[in-house]
């Protein structure tokens, strides 16, 4: 067992985790924060897709011990005093989510896309959350989405 | 829409573009997932699975495993023995159908790679997904039946015991049945003086690929069983789970929580749900297992798997004379609780929006050593509307005339609707016409021929295919007295309850169980309007067998046009209740009170009261009329006349670079009549997604199984659910023509886009290459294989032999055979 210290959406935490443990397990099975979900096994579809240090990882390919000392943030700690993020917002807004499995993780991928490029074109937002499937929306209104949240300049977070 | 006079006339909530109650929790991530439940006392489950498509168990040895840190326990079948149950088929198509006992898990023989042979029961999923690799099974290989045109002729048997791979074999003839002509009559009078179109189409294998993968959680503590379970069934679950394994329905109670998508694929009783069950009630404690995708894709059923042999007649004019429909059909290694019923779902619909008057379908179902199939969103439906709608265009090839040329002179004229079918159904209402001519103008049809004639004139290497798809589909399952008569073991029905509670708020419940669908929105509306409370009054609950007694579940398009007509229904007896106490305190007779949105008032006067005041009273019943019930509460359960028949016409234009034979989807436009709409916005998602999973079919996807029977597309890397780099944005448009068999006028929606979109888009690139001398290309349409399609002249297509589009690990087969 290895001890870490991690900030998770806006808390310190301090746990033993097995070294074999990932990201997205200790997330969900040690901090209990199951807002992030497992898609897939082979980091394709970036359900569990969260901020560490400001920048989109899978984290079901990052170990836990990996983020020691650093700083995570999941769909959980997005609101900030009850209100929702622009990303948030602009899904609800949009009807850019169906069953919402997905959604957690693609918020978390285009928030970094902004940051990224606050004025994406359709084809670079297309490629910008290549690696978030949804199998619901047909991606048409999560396109949609970000056009209205980086019209409405969304921040990063 | 037909309301009645005392019904709410202004439609304040339906029709409304409406953001979803549900999302709130859903972009948060306060969800509750069947996986994040975690209770006192849990232990979980990893399953042994075969790597065998076909096997003698011949030992297993589970010693080391039980010997592991953390390890409770080690089951085979031996040890179950009876108590896992069995997995049942709802539908057995004919009465002489074969149908395998299908077992959990299996002690003696496995029938697909996938399939079940131990459960390892661990203090957590780690431990117990580490310990699977040391139970030590031992198998003796048999030949595996893989190839369903080989399978059907009993090449090699997937159940040695039953003699034959043949399940059951389907049959319906208009002339039989009295609703049309003689077929073969009409194709011989063909083949001398008219038109004969032959062709064999491949449904390929496909995956549902929802993306929560199955998790179910037993608790066997209290008095009653509660299973939560990631299912678009739990009141069939529920059925199912008394009926074979002894334990009465009063003591079971399963909760679908919030359910990550489903397209079918979670309409099952599954395996792994009926271990979980018996292992949490002989262990008495609560029991988890969550399947990994890789499981998920293997062994959660599959969809499609279909070879379709169809001959169409028509006159030298182009007016269709008959249609005769040979399927066989993969059921996989067992029939699944729908299992060959889905290509049945598709008999009716083949000769779809068009005036046949003579039509033959005959299915063969036939068993492989493969995942056993069941319903994909159409389910018998997208396969039915691909053959029609690729037959329609080869027609207008044949004759040298334009694509809806043929459709315009054979299909059902707007004015002829009710319209009793050559497959004996009455299609009540549509307007194809004018659907048509929207879509045209929004795809601006000719200006893109132009181009397409321009790129051919001038050879470009980009070439333009302009694909063309007026489907229509049967959904809304289902009349029960149908259901009956095609001798499947349910009815149709669905129920709901509306409360008025003390505040003036409403609970409705609905037997529905959505899981995407955005139900408790929709319904929200439906209610908001005909009882005139404030949308945001009123709560949907669904998905739990105790808060929803009586259900039949979401599957088949019919959430809204049955569940949503038994919420009218129980709606409307809220307002006849309350109208007598109206009457009582307003001090008027019951004849003088009206009802308009919320409000009952007495004819002719200012005096009235509001339906959460009545709902306060009849809470208090202080002041009742003599002799009545204090309650406004009702219930209804709805079973419907008629199927629904959502249609549109959709229209796709591709770019198929001809030296790379990559295809581009360039622009795709649909106007669908799916009836009154209730929310624009839920609606508008339900075509793009379906859409999206139809072109996948076309593009992109295929269950590929390798020469010994492995799934070799079993993950995410290799099966190719598309991503938003893959896809376009879409154009979209309704023309709606009112359904008639219900109150709302409202037709199903979830499955129209995925039934109408397979066919436009292959249409389009055979269109975009057939001066190439193609008239087909396999689905899925990779780049290799319109590469190959161009440079055979053709010659490939139509290979019974072609194979997977993929094999991806052994190069030295040279990419697809």
């Amino acid at each position: 067992m290895t001890r870490i210290t991690v900030r998770v959406d806006g808390e310190s935490y301090t746990d033993e985790v097995e070294p074999r443990t990932l990201l997205v397990h200790y997330l969900r099975e040690q901090l209990g924060k199951t807002g992030t979900v497992v898609g897939c096994d082979t980091s394709n579809c970036g359900a569990c897709t969260v901020h560490l240090d400001g920048r989109s990882v899978k984290s079901c390919n990052v170990l836990a011990v990996q983020v020691d000392g650093h700083e995570v943030t999941t769909i959980e700690g997005l609101a900030q005093g009850g209100e929702l993020h622009p990303m948030q917002k602009a899904f609800h807004e949009c009807h850019a989510l169906q069953c919402g499995y997905c959604t957690p993780g693609m918020i978390m991928q285009s928030i970094d896309l902004l940051n990224e490029n606050p004025s994406p074109s359709e084809q670079e937002i297309r490629e910008g959350i290549e690696g978030n499937l949804c199998r619901c929306t047909g991606y048409h209104n999560i396109v949609k989405a970000v056009q209205q949240a980086a019209g409405a300049g969304s921040v990063a977070r | 829409m037909t309301v009645v006079d005392d019904r709410p006339t202004v439609a304040k909530e339906v029709g409304q573009a409406r953001a979803r109650k549900e999302d709130q929790r859903l972009i948060t991530g306060r969800t509750k997932w069947t996986d994040n439940i975690t209770l006192n006392g849990m232990v979980h489950l990893a399953m042994v699975r075969s790597p065998y498509a076909h096997a003698n168990i011949t030992a297993i040895n589970t010693t080391e495993a039980k010997a592991a840190e953390n390890v409770l326990q080690v089951y085979t079948a031996a040890d179950l023995g009876d108590s896992q149950g069995v997995l049942i088929n709802a539908w057995a198509i004919t009465p002489d159908q074969k149908t395998p006992v299908h077992l959990p898990m299996p002690g003696d023989r496995v029938t697909f790679a996938g399939e079940i042979v131990a459960v390892v029961v661990a203090r957590t999923a780690a431990a117990a997904r580490d310990a699977v690799q040391l139970v030590d099974v031992d198998y003796e290989e048999l030949p595996a039946a893989l190839d369903l045109r080989e399978n059907a002729q009993d090449k090699v048997l997937a159940h040695p015991d039953l003699g034959t791979n043949k399940s059951a074999f389907w049959k319906f003839d208009s002339e039989e049945a009295g609703t049309g002509g003689n077929v073969d009559a009409a194709i011989d009078k063909a083949r001398t003086e008219g038109v004969v179109i032959e062709r064999e189409y491949r449904q390929q294998r496909l995956i549902p690929a929802f993306m929560e993968p199955r998790s179910c959680v037993v608790d066997p503590t209290g008095d009653q069983i509660t299973m939560r379970s990631a299912t678009q069934v739990p009141h069939i679950v529920r059925f199912a789970l008394a009926a074979t394994t002894g334990v009465p329905e009063s003591k079971i109670r399963v909760i679908a929580p919030d359910v990550g998508g489903g397209f079918g694929g979670k309409l099952q009783v599954t395996p792994e749900e009926w271990l979980v069950w018996c292992i949490a009630r002989r262990l008495g404690k609560p029991v988890k297992y969550t399947e990994t995708r890789s499981e998920s894709l293997m062994a959660a059923h599959h969809g499609r798997d279909q070879w379709q042999k169809l001959t169409m007649a028509a006159t030298k004019d182009g007016i269709l004379t008959g249609l005769k429909v040979e399927l066989l059909a993969d059921l996989g290694s067992y029939v699944a609780i729908v299992g060959g019923g889905v290509p049945v779902l598709g008999a009716f619909m083949f000769n779809a929006i068009y005036k046949f008057p003579a039509y033959q379908f005959t299915c063969q179902t036939v068993f492989s050593n493969k995942a056993w199939t069941d319903a994909y969103r159409g389910a018998g439906r997208p396969e039915a509307t691909f053959a029609i709608e690729r037959l329609m265009d080869e027609l207008a090839n044949e004759l040298g005339v334009d694509p809806f040329e043929v459709r315009e002179k054979n299909w059902i004229k707007h004015e002829e609707f009710p319209f009793t079918t050559v497959a004996g159904l009455e299609y009540d209402s549509g307007n194809y016409e004018a659907a048509t001519a929207r879509a045209k103008e929004m795809f601006d049809y000719d200006g893109l021929r132009a181009e397409q004639k321009a790129r051919r004139a001038s050879g470009d290497s980009v070439q333009l295919g302009i694909g063309v798809s007026t489907f229509t589909e049967m959904c809304g399952l289902a009349p029960s007295r149908v259901l009956g008569s095609l001798n499947y073991g349910a009815g149709g029905w669905e129920s709901a309850s509306v409360r008025m509670l003390a505040t003036g708020k409403v609970e409705v419940v609905t037997g529905a169980s959505a899981h995407g669908q955005g139900h408790e929105t929709a319904f929200s509306q439906i209610v908001a309007d005909r009882l005139g409370v404030p949308f945001e009054d009123v709560e949907v609950l669904h998905g739990d067998t105790q808060i929803a007694p009586k259900g039949l579940d979401t599957y088949g398009s019919r959430s809204l046009v049955v569940g949503g007509e038994a919420l009218v229904k129980a709606t409307d007896k809220v307002i006849e209740k309350a109208k007598p106490v109206a009457a009582h305190l307003l001090e008027a007779s019951v004849e003088d009170i009206e009802y308009s949105a919320g409000r009952f008032s007495v004819k002719g006067t200012e005096q009235g009261l509001s339906i959460q005041e009545i709902a306060g009273a009849v809470f208090v019943a202080h002041n009742l009329p003599d002799g009545m019930e204090p309650t406004l509460d009702s219930d209804a359960t709805y079973d419907p006349v008629n199927f629904n028949y959502p249609h549109g016409t959709h229209l796709c234009a591709v770019e198929v670079d001809t030296e790379t034979g990559e295809v581009k989807m360039r622009k795709y436009v649909c106007v669908d009549d799916v009836g009154t709409v209730i929310n624009p916005l839920i609606v508008s998602g339900q075509i793009h997604g379906g859409l999206t999973q139809g072109i996948a079919q076309a593009l992109f996807e295929e269950a590929v199984y390798d020469d010994s029977g492995t799934l070799v597309s079993g993950s995410f890397v290799d099966y190719l659910v598309p991503t938003a780099a893959d896809m376009i944005s879409f154009d979209i448009d309704h023309h709606s023509t009112p359904s008639l068999t219900n109150t709302l006028g409202t037709k199903g929606v979830g499955e129209a886009g995925t039934i109408a979109s397979t066919p436009a888009v292959v249409n389009a690139v055979v269109d975009a290459i057939r001066q190439f001398g193609v008239d087909d290309v396999q689905m899925p349409c990779t780049p290799e294989r319109v590469w190959k399609a161009i440079q055979s002249g053709g010659a490939n297509q139509s290979d019974p032999t072609e194979g997977a589009a993929m094999p991806h690990f052994d190069e030295s087969e040279g990419g697809a055979q």
